[in-house]
């Protein structure tokens, strides 16, 4: 190749990615030290920030509102994630059979995953609503009073759990059903030469192979369940009693509703650092465990 | 046999749980003011009606909400095809310097949480330089609020895209750029004639993908509009909601035409749906 035509190949390497970058860094990377630097100030996003040193973090530890909102995200990731996984990977193993009309249900399970968050919140209050709604006239069915779903602080937060699991299962069943396509087909052939029913093939092998993708998916929703913040805020608008508030709904809220922006950055920034220290340990539990095997 | 009988019982049993929201909102919404409040509710329509549809579709502003997410969605999908595989290209064809280190600084933006951009993108498209009345620092205007520049800013140039077109033209070997070459083709007629045709597949698969996110996005628009006329689809919808919580008719008709262009799209290309989720699966 001459040395004009290489230099050519550069020049139009450096203008297919240029725009990608210059986005990248102007949308992703220095709002990273934006935030980093207004999280340290008092912003109501009109007037000069003031600099008021770790103040705002200092006044988030003391916090019960923002502890308390960590502690229902946390509560919501716990019903949500481990119940989401168990019925995806069931759902995975029934769809990994090669039955006529098998994609039709692959399609039906993964219809919720693509239909949009608000419509599907406005569905499911609908369907929860204590007068008319279906899920009260199939209780009624069993004599089981009206219940206020989502108007009863004590059951407004799994309510939402319930549509968040109905609505995620589809896509990590489609992550566990590439896992166990991955997996060979000798391996069980083999158990079952040596005598290993399936129920024992499936704790023995399938379960622990899929390791990688338990880990996959339990990092991405953790990542997704700590930002939910649009079905609340379409379901129930953070009520009632502050049941529901979570920490996207609340930092929205500090940030748009009350003009704190330093605030709300601080609390980003402790989120943030939530959210990777978690998924750092799912991580490091994966890379542990591999060691013994 | 008959654990495939068992087999498929199961598998209606929990569709008919999956499907049933969806059958649901439909039903309800052809349904008069006292099909719909009656009890006990039936699934059967006896006096269907379009009355619902035809009150939504006549609130003010309704199609001004569909058409500016058409807008917004549709400018997100051209240009994510266009500079994604442009970049995908290069990351996966051409030499140049530093490219890995490029390469991991976009695959790192992907693992932020969108907490912690929010409040500065926001920030950044409000003082904008020199757009919507602001001056070159930024100040004085409204800047990219109720633009659709603004709207769109989140949904353009995911790295995940470059990620997904690198991943493709991975797989296309290098001679064919170099037989081109041969032939006196300049640099950027190689990519725009040869392959970029080729990518067709992974490129359906990401104008999807970017699509149904930008079609599904409430926060952003939130924040970014205040402007009746610049808000988007989801946003009308909670704003109708909130506005006729007890009118349920009018609101499972306008639920059910924001769920359509998704489902028209999902039903016509499943297979790409279920591609796209495994190969993002693995990034």
């Amino acid at each position: 190749m001459t040395k004009k035509s290489k230099k050519k190949i550069v020049k139009t390497a450096i203008l297919f990615i240029m725009p990608v970058i210059i986005y990248n860094i102007i949308f992703k990377i220095i709002p990273i030290f934006y935030s980093l630097i207004l999280s340290f100030t008092n912003y109501d996003g009109f007037s000069s920030p003031i600099f008021i040193g770790i103040k705002n973090y200092l006044e988030l530890l003391k916090s019960q509102e923002f502890g308390n909102s960590i502690l229902r995200t946390g509560i919501f990731a716990l019903e949500v994630l481990p119940l989401n996984m168990l019925i995806s990977l069931i759902l995975a193993i029934m769809i990994n059979n090669k039955i006529k009309g098998i994609s039709f249900f692959r399609g039906i399970y993964y219809l919720p995953v693509i239909t949009p968050m608000v419509a599907v919140s406005i569905i499911w209050v609908w369907l929860y609503d204590p007068e008319y709604g279906i899920i009260n006239f199939l209780l009624s069915l069993f004599n089981i009073p009206p219940v206020y779903f989502l108007a009863d602080s004590s059951t407004a937060l799994s309510s939402i759990s319930v549509m968040r699991i109905w609505r995620g299962v589809g896509w990590n069943m489609i992550i566990y059903l590439a896992g166990l396509q991955n997996i060979s087909k000798n391996v069980y052939e083999a158990a079952k030469l040596d005598g290993a029913t399936e129920i024992q093939s499936f704790w023995k092998i399938t379960l622990p192979l899929l390791r990688p993708v338990h880990i996959y998916v339990l990092i991405v929703g953790i990542i997704s369940t700590f930002q939910s913040f649009t079905e609340m805020y379409v379901m129930t608008g953070g009520g009632p009693l502050e049941s529901t508030t979570t920490v996207g709904l609340l930092i929205y809220r500090e940030a748009f509703e009350y003009m704190n922006m330093g605030m709300a950055s601080s609390m980003s920034f402790i989120l943030g650092i939530i959210i990777l220290i978690l998924s750092f340990m799912s991580f490091k539990l994966n890379s542990k465990n591999n060691e013994g095997v | 046999m008959t654990k495939k009988i068992k087999l498929y019982i199961l598998l209606i049993i929990i569709g008919i749980i999956m499907a049933f929201p969806f059958i649901w909102t439909v039903t309800s919404s052809f349904k008069p003011d006292n099909e719909l409040f009656s009890f006990p509710p039936s699934l059967i329509i006896k006096n269907f009606t379009i009355k619902n549809y035809d009150y939504v579709l006549n609130i003010k502003g309704f199609s001004g909400y569909f058409f500016n997410s058409i807008i917004v969605s549709g400018l997100s999908v051209i240009i994510n095809v266009l500079f994604c595989s442009m970049a995908g290209y290069a990351f996966a064809h051409l030499e140049f310097k530093h490219k890995n280190f490029w390469f991991f600084l976009l695959l790192a933006t992907m693992m932020i949480p969108i907490q912690i951009t929010l409040i500065p993108t926001f920030l950044i498209a409000k003082n904008f330089p020199l757009i919507g009345g602001n001056n070159l620092f930024g100040y004085g205007g409204t800047g990219l609020l109720n633009t659709y520049a603004g709207l769109i800013i989140p949904h353009i140039m995911s790295a995940f895209g470059v990620f997904m077109m690198r991943q493709f033209y991975l797989q296309i070997p290098k001679e064919l750029a170099e037989s081109a070459r041969i032939d006196g083709a300049s640099e950027s007629i190689i990519f725009f004639k040869i392959f970029f045709p080729i990518g067709k597949s992974s490129i359906a698969a990401l104008a999807i993908f970017t699509f149904t996110q930008a079609w599904d996005d409430f926060l952003w628009p939130l924040i970014i509009t205040n402007d009746d006329s610049m808000r988007t689809l989801q946003l009308g919808l909670e704003i109708f909601k909130s506005q006729n919580s007890a009118d349920w008719g009018p609101l499972m008709s306008a639920t059910t035409l924001t769920i359509i262009p998704v489902l028209i799209i999902f039903i016509i290309l499943q297979k790409y749906f279920i591609d796209i989720s495994i190969s993002s699966s693995l990034k």
